[in-house]
């Protein structure tokens, strides 16, 4: 065990960042984006630290730290984490430098803007982290409010529909959760507490746990996002400024999965056990729905906005499926999702501030005229719809494979979903980077720039590294996967056995 | 019988020196792709030099391997682990270099080679010679890998990096918008099938609890896994087989695939990735032949299959889909043979039809570069001006046709031979028509190869310019594929050629081969040949009954060969449009209207409550416990929900704490 608080350092880091960028002049663009960048590359330092002192073989919560904040109403500053939080956070600290980088050319209001984007990086890690309810909730809104300004302010014409669609859906999710961890709070048995750890045992009618749990369930259900709760998303990522699409997607969206997988699953085991089936099949709807509309999409970031409902299906399914393949995959690809689309919106940004226009039609032969940018986008989205040998597959292996083990015939349209992605995705690419070029404007689209080949660089490493050798992450994520699935699945109710045996003819 | 077995188990532990690192010609391929990726515009040669010297490099080491193998040695070797999650899954990387891989190693490089030599001369010009250097590389080193793995797992990466290789080579002239659209329909049309092969793959990992083939083929040997669980299984992994070896229903792709470079044409869509299927099932094949009808399906689907391409091979006017649709049949070929229980004699058509088939492909290479068109309409005449092309086309015609003593006469014939005998041992209604559908094929083979030599070399030169005889790069190979048709075949000769103690099934003591020769059989076949070629010649060379064809007492069937069945307009009009205009639009409607048509209606309705939550939010700051209270006050009062407001009072005063200090350095 380490000496040094990392954990701490690391979430709070990039709040205190922001005292830096405050002394920078708001006329000098050049520095705040250096002072942004240099908050968030030491921060993305300091958390290889959590990840070097991470014992792999344990599901218990680590490196956090636990003292009293309100003891009088029961609140704690209590952190940790464990495999399903390790990636998350190692996630946000890793995109987050490269989302400065993304936002290169932002000029209008840059200060308000990185310290936005800083703030955002402190609540979405908070979340992540937090193992006191209380403290849950801050974080879970303080990360709410920096990107509903960054897309109402730095987005595109819809900005302000878009942020508030945004704004009201999470918000009204998030009224349901807190009435709920009201609930639960007062429930608990003992001494009032907010603690996490010790909620755990709350002993709870199955009649309550159904309400709580739809309770916390809205709330990330909204976030995740599953259909039909799903509209706000192809807005906000349309409308948003680059980077934020990128941490919208990358990480946001995987709160949802995060909460459902720490907090909705264990708190209310029977409840969520109960609600198997009603999840797993508002997950397939979400596979097959979110890519067959992303088929007909014309705006390429609404294409991506669609897939990653379709994926974010994928990775809901795997963790409700009840199987350690499934869990453990569904935890891989909540990693994988936020690379391949993290890196699908920096790549369209570039190609944006090039031409301006996100119509898919507006393009066709780029790949002429920006060969690099073309090879970049394919080797991105083979990833994304699931190539062997690249990160997604790995992750998607695992989910379909677990979901076959126990639901057979629930992975036929899950299958669907993954012809639809290599349809949507390779006919997309088909109609921006190849056939004639029509329009003169795509003739002298330039290539990457060696800033963009920075910020994508170690996005492309890693999903060849974990599509190679995936051994790594799997292994820090499997112990903590495994306690959630017994959790999920009481073992008096299913007995292993049983399962094994159901093909057998 | 202990003594054969102790044989058995040191004959397998004896391993030869190059047979341990046979894992090392895979790599050379995927060195050089990286290599060529990266730097390739400024190595030597713009990137085909380290192409060429990989692949070299790595036919050497498989010929060395392939001897080793055949002077009794053996590899299986777990190299590493992938991915495991600890005691319910492993996944390894591993080696199975037996005599089969032994014989795809030798065909994937050999083709290779010869292709990348071939390729200097015929991509000369091209303005992504450098890339396609790569690709071919990264192909040759997944279909490698594939041949190479241990487990199922393992092969699925492969199987899907040959896949993506096809796809970027079938749209390397992405220019046209045709290419690019062959090239999804054949990714998409084979992932159909791929998804099909994953769930096989679960399905056996479901029933026998491995990956690994061996241990897979034992287990169904000994009964340990068995039953409708096991057909299905088989079934499933067929289905993967249909895709990629462009079997009936998914043939589709394969003509269309034909947009890639011709040397692509050669080495993938003829000689190594569409044999994948073939290679899969004679992988399996000892769980195919427990698994009840399975290998009754796959015989009737490659019987209609080899037909039905047969067919359309001859009302082709563009030369290198004649060839298509000659692979397609070829490859239901061998899959039949597999079916009816031949196994050795499939795998021996693989072998040779992979020699006659690249050169014939790059024969038709080197024509369309010397008359820039691949329609035999604009050719004819050429046996005047290319004479190396000619007599080579020929002698792969030949070959393809099954004329004694090239290449596939040999392998045709044991084929027809093994059926024949199934059908008289038991297994008959599914032999019988591959019998029957085999003859009939190795008729229409030998017809529609006549037609296509006959518009290609005799009559007037129909095209513009003078053709000319193809550069030395790419006539080497050629001599090189045609001297390798004619002798190939001479290693399966019935009773003493060596393949049949090469390739083998384990447990078997005939793998489906012919121990002794009937003699009438291929008299009958040869004769067969030459009818056709007689019939072809009086039909497309004297013109007799041309112009009858399609207006004829036939002609609705002709039309109906023309429109390829109408298959794939059904899976455009039928599948395809649907889902892409109707399904994912409706959709898209149901979305945009009903889903956010409720949202904005529920919206405004709700948005004085929204408000007020937004309002509470946002400028909680300011107000006051009352504000809270008199907000939440009217829906009940209850305690729950004073409750609620103090505590996201408490909550929200934090955030604002935080904003505060952020927003007052944000305005300096």
């Amino acid at each position: 065990m380490s000496e040094w608080p990392f954990l701490d350092i690391v979430v709070f880091l990039p709040l205190a960042g922001t005292l830096l960028i405050g002394l920078i002049p708001r006329a000098r663009v050049g520095a705040l984006r250096i002072g942004a960048l240099a908050v968030t590359v030491v921060t993305f330092l300091l958390s290889l630290g959590i990840l070097m002192n991470f014992d792999t073989g344990t599901a218990d919560f680590q490196l956090g730290t636990s003292v009293e904040w309100i003891p009088e109403w029961g609140i704690s500053y209590i952190t940790g984490v464990d495999g399903v939080s390790l990636w998350m956070v190692m996630l946000t600290t890793f995109l987050m430098p490269l989302s400065v980088l993304a936002s290169w050319s932002v000029e209008r209001r840059a200060k308000p803007y990185f310290i936005f984007l800083l703030t955002l990086e402190t609540g979405l890690l908070g979340v992540f982290v937090s193992l006191d309810l209380f403290l849950f909730y801050v974080f879970w809104e303080a990360s709410l409010v920096p990107m509903y300004l960054l897309i109402g302010i730095w987005g595109y014409r819809n900005r302000v529909y878009a942020a508030m669609k945004f704004f009201l859906f999470t918000l009204v999710g998030s009224l349901l959760m807190l009435v709920a961890i009201l609930f639960l709070y007062f429930s608990f048995p003992g001494s009032p507490t907010f603690n996490y750890q010790e909620l755990l045992g709350t002993p709870l009618s199955l009649g309550t746990q159904r309400l709580l749990f739809l309770g916390f369930f809205a709330s990330f259900a909204v976030k995740v996002p599953l259909v039909p709760l799903h509209t706000w998303l192809p807005d906000a990522h349309t409308e948003a400024p680059t980077a934020g699409s990128v941490m919208l997607a990358a990480v946001l969206l995987k709160l949802g999965a995060y909460g459902l997988i720490r907090f909705a699953i264990p708190l209310f085991p029977d409840a969520a056990r109960e609600l198997v089936p009603l999840v797993m099949t508002l997950a397939i709807i979400g596979i097959v729905y979110g890519a067959a509309v992303a088929i007909v999409q014309r705006d390429m970031k609404r294409l991506i906005a669609y897939s990653s409902i379709a994926h974010l299906g994928f990775i809901v399914l795997g963790v409700f499926v009840g199987s350690i393949q499934g869990m453990s995959g569904g935890i891989l690809q909540m990693l994988n999702h936020g690379l391949s689309t993290g890196a699908l919106f920096m790549l369209f940004g570039a190609l944006y501030e090039r031409r301006h226009t996100r119509r898919i039609a507006d393009y066709g032969g780029v790949a002429r005229s920006a060969p690099v940018l073309a090879g970049v986008f394919l080797f991105v989205a083979l990833s994304s719809l699931g190539l062997p040998g690249l990160n997604g597959f790995v992750g998607e292996f695992l989910v379909l494979l677990g979901t076959f083990f126990r639901y057979r015939w629930w992975v036929v349209p899950a299958a669907f979903g993954i012809i639809l992605a290599a349809i949507y995705l390779l006919w997309a690419y088909k109609r921006v980077f190849h056939g004639p070029i029509t329009n003169d404007a795509n003739l002298r689209i330039p290539d990457l720039r060696p800033r963009e080949m920075v910020m994508l660089a170690p996005i492309l490493v890693l999903i060849a590294f974990i599509g190679v050798y995936p051994k790594p992450f799997l292994d820090r994520i499997e112990p903590s996967a495994q306690k959630v699935v017994d959790q999920l699945r009481d073992s008096s109710a299913l007995p292993e056995a049983a399962v094994g045996d159901a093909d057998a003819p | 019988m202990n003594d054969t077995l102790l044989l058995a188990a040191e004959a397998a532990t004896k391993e030869g020196f190059f047979t341990q690192y046979m894992w090392l010609v895979p790599l050379l391929p995927f060195l050089s792709f990286l290599a060529i990726a990266f730097f390739g515009r400024r190595l030597p040669g713009k990137g085909h030099s380290v192409g060429i010297a990989a692949i070299v490099i790595a036919w050497v080491l498989s010929m060395l391997g392939f001897i080793e193998l055949a002077s009794g040695n053996a590899a299986v070797q777990k190299l590493w682990t992938w991915f495991d999650l600890e005691a319910s899954l492993e996944l390894s990387f591993g080696m199975h270099f037996d005599f089969l891989a032994g014989i795809m190693f030798v065909v994937v490089t050999t083709i290779s080679m010869l292709v990348q030599i071939y390729s200097t001369g015929y991509m000369h010009d091209d303005k992504r010679y450098t890339w396609f250097y790569a690709v071919l590389s990264l192909f040759t080193a997944s279909m490698l890998f594939l041949v190479i793995a241990n487990n199922l797992m393992m092969m699925f990466v492969g199987w899907e990096g040959v896949g993506i290789c096809s796809y970027l080579l079938i749209g390397h002239y992405w220019e046209e918008k045709d290419n690019s659209s062959a090239a999804i329909k054949a990714f998409i049309t084979t992932r159909v099938g791929d998804v099909s092969l994953l769930f096989g793959i679960f399905a056996l990992f479901l029933l026998g609890g491995t990956f690994d083939i061996t241990e897979l083929n034992h287990l169904a040997e000994e009964g340990e896994i068995a039953g409708t669980g096991l057909t299905i299984a088989a079934l499933l992994l067929f289905g993967g087989a249909v895709g990629k070896s462009a079997q009936f229903p998914l043939y589709v792709w394969l003509p269309d695939a034909m947009a890639g470079p011709t040397p692509v044409s050669a080495l993938i869509h003829a000689a190594t990735m569409v044999v994948a299927g073939i290679y899969l099932v004679g992988r399996m094949f000892v769980v195919f032949e427990h698994a009840g009808a399975a290998l009754d399906i796959v015989a009737i689907i490659a019987a209609l299959t080899m037909l039905l391409a047969a067919v359309l091979a001859l009302v082709q006017d563009d030369i290198k889909k004649v060839l298509a649709y000659s692979t397609i049949s070829q490859l239901a070929y061998m899959m039949a043979a597999l079916g009816v229980g031949a196994y050795t004699a499939a795998i021996f058509h693989l072998f040779t039809h992979a020699f006659f088939k690249a050169l014939l492909f790059l024969g038709a290479g080197s024509l369309i570069h010397a008359v820039h068109s691949n329609n035999m309409s604009d050719m004819g005449g050429l046996r005047k001006f290319m004479p190396h092309t000619f007599k080579t086309f020929i002698i792969g015609s030949l070959a393809l046709a099954g004329i004694f003593p090239l290449a596939g006469f040999f392998s045709k014939d044991e084929i027809i031979g093994e059926a024949l005998r199934a059908a008289s041992e038991g297994r008959q209604v599914a032999a019988w028509i591959v019998l029957v559908s085999a003859l009939v094929t190795a008729f229409l083979t030998a017809l529609y190869m006549t037609r296509a030599c006959v518009k290609t070399f005799w009559g007037d030169y129909r095209g513009h310019g003078t053709p000319h005889e193809s550069p030395g790069s790419m006539v080497t190979p050629l001599w090189f594929l045609a001297g390798a048709s004619i002798v190939v075949g001479f290693l399966g000769f019935p009773v003493i050629g060596p393949f049949k103690e090469w390739i083998t099934v384990p447990g078997h003591e005939h793998a489906g081969f012919s121990t002794l020769y009937n003699i009438i059989l291929p008299i009958a076949s040869v004769a067969l040949a030459f009818g056709a070629i007689a019939l072809g010649v009086l039909l497309f060379h004297r013109n007799r009954f041309r112009y009858d064809a399609r207006s004829g007492p036939f002609g609705w069937a002709y039309r109906f060969a023309e429109h390829r069945y109408y298959l794939d307009d059904l899976y455009l009009k039928g599948i395809v449009r649907p889902v892409q205009y109707k399904l994912a639009r409706a959709a898209y409607w149901f979305n945009q209207h009903i889903l956010d048509g409720v949202v904005n209606g529920a919206g405004s309705g709700t948005l004085g409550a929204a408000r007020g939550a937004y309002y509470l939010d946002q400028h909680v700051v300011d107000s006051t416990i009352n504000g809270a209270a008199g907000l939440t006050g009217y829906s009940g009062g209850l305690l729950r929900y004073i409750q609620s407001g103090n505590v996201q009072r408490y909550a929200a005063v934090l955030f604002a704490a935080i904003a505060l200090f952020v927003g007052v350095f944000a305005l300096t």
